[in-house]
């Protein structure tokens, strides 16, 4: 006999009731099944209403991140398996306005990421046509931004986030990530730009490195490392401000 | 166009309007969006795609993106290589071009932020990719799509001409007069129909692995461009090459990097024996030969694979027959340095340490060469109508796409489709009211499906007796017999997905309509591609036949064409390939 586990599911369907609500499905449990693969098993075989984002199963897209028993995971990287005798509590990520189901609403934090100019940043005269060729970058060089480049942005370091829940106009840990992610680059000159934009975020003050976003971080970001380099950089650049107040900024 | 008939009347066309549109926000996407706001910032430009433009499937390519830059290495051998590897079927005036602009547009990148992977003086580091000659291949450890996308996903931010529409499914396009002048497409987030209305829209939708069960293709590559210019009567260009990569994980399909092989991966057989070497692709030596054994062609090491199994010489496991690549020699430095998200994939999808274990592997559903037909610059048959990327067929893959050529097609030719669409839409009046009237209809065809009561056919049981069919008829060896039982299939399966019940008629975040849309798409692509491979009765790259084994360049050094005819199968016409300098030729790996 087949065996099999118990998925309960958080649902939310604002056209039907204002309410969400618990639906438990029974799925087959495999030896090789994600989480995922249980989701489609329902909206394939046992209720096609259930609606969730998924694209590349293999841990790269950052579309499938939800609450699984309580901790934000990419459901297409955890095992069925690893979390049994269930029944298994599947909800939308922490900390994100619900639109339906397991689909949150994601519009806040692409305008944070728009505020912090993830993009390389020159001065005018110091452009290269790119028939000139690549900026030299070493290897070493690479890697004090590389780790930072990896983000997915599958928003579980913010649904791990205490900040980000009690105050919304935190940044967040990704887009500060980001933001030191192109800071640290060594084409790029934009840190002092993006410094007007972060200096204004009271949260970066708040966050006490206890680092649940470095701990959730399916690609090993670290965002927690990334805010705390940031505000020395951040103290530092302020008390240069005092010492030397005619320097360019 | 009468009345619009309304079964509750939730839906509401409701209009904006751009001079330049684009379906699909990957990399051919993003790069034409660019070009667009480059070539003139007063022209209003839109990215319309059904996911966030970071979850694309550019996301997941890991290998590298192939452009001259080595002293020793030259565009005449990357256009070599691109047209021996396509086995001649494509046309050398494009991949001139595209051979010419492919540095300058990884150059620009570079400039972008891409964190390309370097030498220790600080410049590009490059490596081999399969059936090349000179290592030319860039990239960013082992996830180069990955980015290559954020890069241009986050440059793009920084200009404001660009507006997003982000998850947003496009239904169908808005023709009239001859001229594409818009789209239709839901508003997922509220069900909300709107008609888009431009003066050129440009196709960047990719491929459609998932016509196939066992794919490295996302759940999103359903072709729903390809299908979308089918049927307004754009041709479909070469659709029977379907690129079977040979080393994907079991029962995932998930995608393991040719760079493993361009490190030195072996593939061995059961009896732990490098096999290719059978099957006239070099002899085995312990490190790398360009061109050779594991660095051939993908077309001619997934066949050699179908010959190992053929053989019993291949592994038998719960996912069926693999064999196994060997990276365990490599050591876990340079997996560690250069190939790192293998090494996550194995632990983490297969359970495995390719730094001690062997991998299974077989080959998987990748890539379609062919696509939307089109010109240098992306136009398509219809005026104001582009395309660029893995949904168009320019086309430089021919019969069977060099590794890492296409990472690099999705800049050249997004930059050149954005380019062209720019400069016609500037050029053009605003589009018609009477489109709006055919935005209507496909509100009233969008309702059927999403209030009616169908027939009680069920969009997954559809869906995968497609996949099984396309397996079963169009894999990787094809005879007319399998063929011909796959097209009655798909016909079946066409007269049955029109019968689709869906459990969920909601509006707020329907994906189950979006499903039976996309199901729509594949079924009608699997027409044809299924009815251009019955026709062409030879084997070229990728496209094999076993009833008719030999190239046969007299009938069919030509390109075909896949026009729809309402209710009956497509009329399938062919175009001549452009020879410039390279006469068709025997294509020799490993001697």
């Amino acid at each position: 006999m087949a065996e099999t586990v118990t998925l309960k599911i958080r649902r939310y369907h604002p056209e039907k009731a204002s309410e969400p609500y618990w639906q438990s499905y029974e799925v087959p449990l495999r030896r090789e099944w994600m989480i995922l693969d249980g989701l489609n098993y329902i909206k394939d075989h046992l209720d096609g209403t259930l609606s969730y984002r998924w694209a590349c199963r293999m841990g790269v897209c950052g579309s499938c991140g939800m609450m699984v028993d309580g901790e934000p995971v990419l459901t297409c990287a955890t095992y069925l398996e690893k979390l049994l005798p269930g029944p298994i509590r599947v909800e939308p990520l922490r900390g994100f306005p619900v639109i339906r189901d397991l689909v949150g609403d994601l519009d806040d934090f692409i305008g944070k990421l728009n505020k912090v100019k993830p993009w390389i940043i020159r001065r005018e005269e110091e452009e290269k046509d790119p028939a000139e060729g690549e900026y030299l970058q070493t290897p070493q060089q690479l890697e004090e931004f590389k780790r930072y480049s990896m983000c997915i942005n599958c928003m579980l370091c913010y649904a791990a986030c205490p900040i980000y829940e009690l105050e919304p106009h935190f940044l967040g840990p990704a887009a500060i990530a980001l933001a030191q992610r192109y800071n640290m680059d060594s084409r790029d000159q934009g840190a002092i730009e993006r410094m007007k934009e972060l200096s204004q975020d009271e949260g970066i003050w708040a966050c006490t490195f206890v680092g649940e976003c470095s701990e959730v971080c399916p690609k090993d970001v670290d965002p927690a490392g990334a805010i705390q380099r940031y505000k020395l950089t951040a103290a530092l650049e302020w008390y240069k401000s005092l010492l030397l107040p005619w320097r360019k900024q | 166009m009468g009345v619009v008939c309304r079964l509750k009347g939730f839906i509401s066309v409701e209009t904006s309007s751009h001079d330049v549109l684009l379906i699909g926000g990957g990399g051919a996407g993003l790069r034409a969006a660019i070009a667009v706001a480059e070539v003139d910032p007063s022209l209003s430009v839109a990215v319309v795609s059904k996911v966030y433009p970071m979850r694309s499937h550019t996301v997941s390519a890991e290998g590298g993106a192939a452009a001259v830059v080595k002293e020793s290495d030259s565009l005449e051998a990357h256009a070599y290589d691109t047209i021996s590897g396509s086995d001649w079927l494509a046309d050398q005036d494009a991949v001139e071009v595209f051979v010419e602009e492919a540095t300058r547009e990884m150059m620009q990148l570079e400039h972008w932020g891409c964190p390309w992977s370097r030498e220790p003086n600080g410049r590009i580091a490059v490596r081999p990719f399969g059936g090349m000659k000179i290592e030319r291949t860039w990239y960013a450890s082992d996830k180069t799509g990955f980015h290559m996308l954020h890069s241009l996903f986050q440059t793009s931010l920084k200009y404001r001409a660009v507006t997003r529409y982000d998850e947003w499914f496009v239904s169908a396009l808005l023709v009239d007069e001859g001229r594409c002048q818009g789209v239709v497409a839901i508003e997922l987030a509220t069900g909300r129909v709107h008609a888009i209305l431009a003066k050129a829209v440009v196709l960047c939708t990719g491929g459609c692995g998932k016509l196939f069960a066992f794919t490295t293709n996302a759940n999103i590559k359903t072709g729903d461009g390809m299908a979308l210019a089918y049927r307004v009567g754009v041709p479909l260009k070469d659709m029977e090459f379907v690129q079977y990569h040979p080393t994907g994980l079991p029962f995932t399909g998930i995608l393991i990097t040719e760079a493993t092989r361009s490190e030195g991966g072996w593939l061995l057989n059961k009896d732990g024996y490098r096999y290719l070497q059978d099957y006239d692709l070099g002899t085995p030596e312990p490190t790398p030969v360009k061109r050779s054994m594991e660095l051939g062609p993908r077309d001619r090491l997934s066949q050699a694979f179908m010959a190992e199994l053929e053989k019993g010489r291949t592994i038998e496991t719960a996912h069926g027959q693999v064999v196994h690549l060997d990276i365990r020699h490599l050591g876990a430095k340079v997996i560690d340095s250069k190939l790192p998200f293998v090494r996550e994939l194995c632990l983490k999808y297969e359970n495995l340490d390719p730094v001690k274990e062997l991998i299974p592997v077989r080959p998987v559903a990748h890539y379609q060469m062919g696509g939307v037909h089109t010109d240098l610059v992306g136009k398509t048959d219809l005026a104001g109508l582009y395309a660029a990327g893995e949904v168009a067929c320019v086309s430089i893959n021919g019969a069977n796409r060099l590794g890492s050529n296409s990472l690099t097609e999705l800049l050249v030719f997004g930059r050149r489709a954005g380019q062209a669409a720019a400069e016609y839409a500037a050029q053009q009046s605003a589009p018609s009211g009477a489109v709006l009237a055919q935005a209507a209809d496909e509100e009233h065809r969008l309702e059927v499906l999403l209030r009616g009561d169908g027939g009680g056919e069920r969009i997954s049981v559809i869906r995968e007796e497609m996949q099984l069919a396309m397996e079963a008829g169009a894999g990787i060896y094809r005879d007319e017999k399998g063929l011909q039982e796959t097209a009655e299939k798909i016909e079946e399966l066409k007269e049955r997905a029109r019968k689709i019940t869906l459990d969920d008629h909601s509006l707020t975040f329907n994906t189950e309509l979006t499903a039976g849309l996309e199901l729509t798409n594949m079924l009608d692509l699997a027409e044809a591609m299924i009815h251009s491979a019955l026709e062409r009765r030879e084997s070229r790259g990728a496209h094999q036949r076993t009833d008719h084994p030999e190239r046969d360049d007299e009938h069919f050094l030509a390109h075909s064409l896949a026009y729809r005819v309402e209710d009956r199968s497509p009329r399938i016409d062919y175009h001549p390939v452009v020879i410039t300098r390279w006469p068709p030729g025997e294509r020799v790996y490993g001697r």
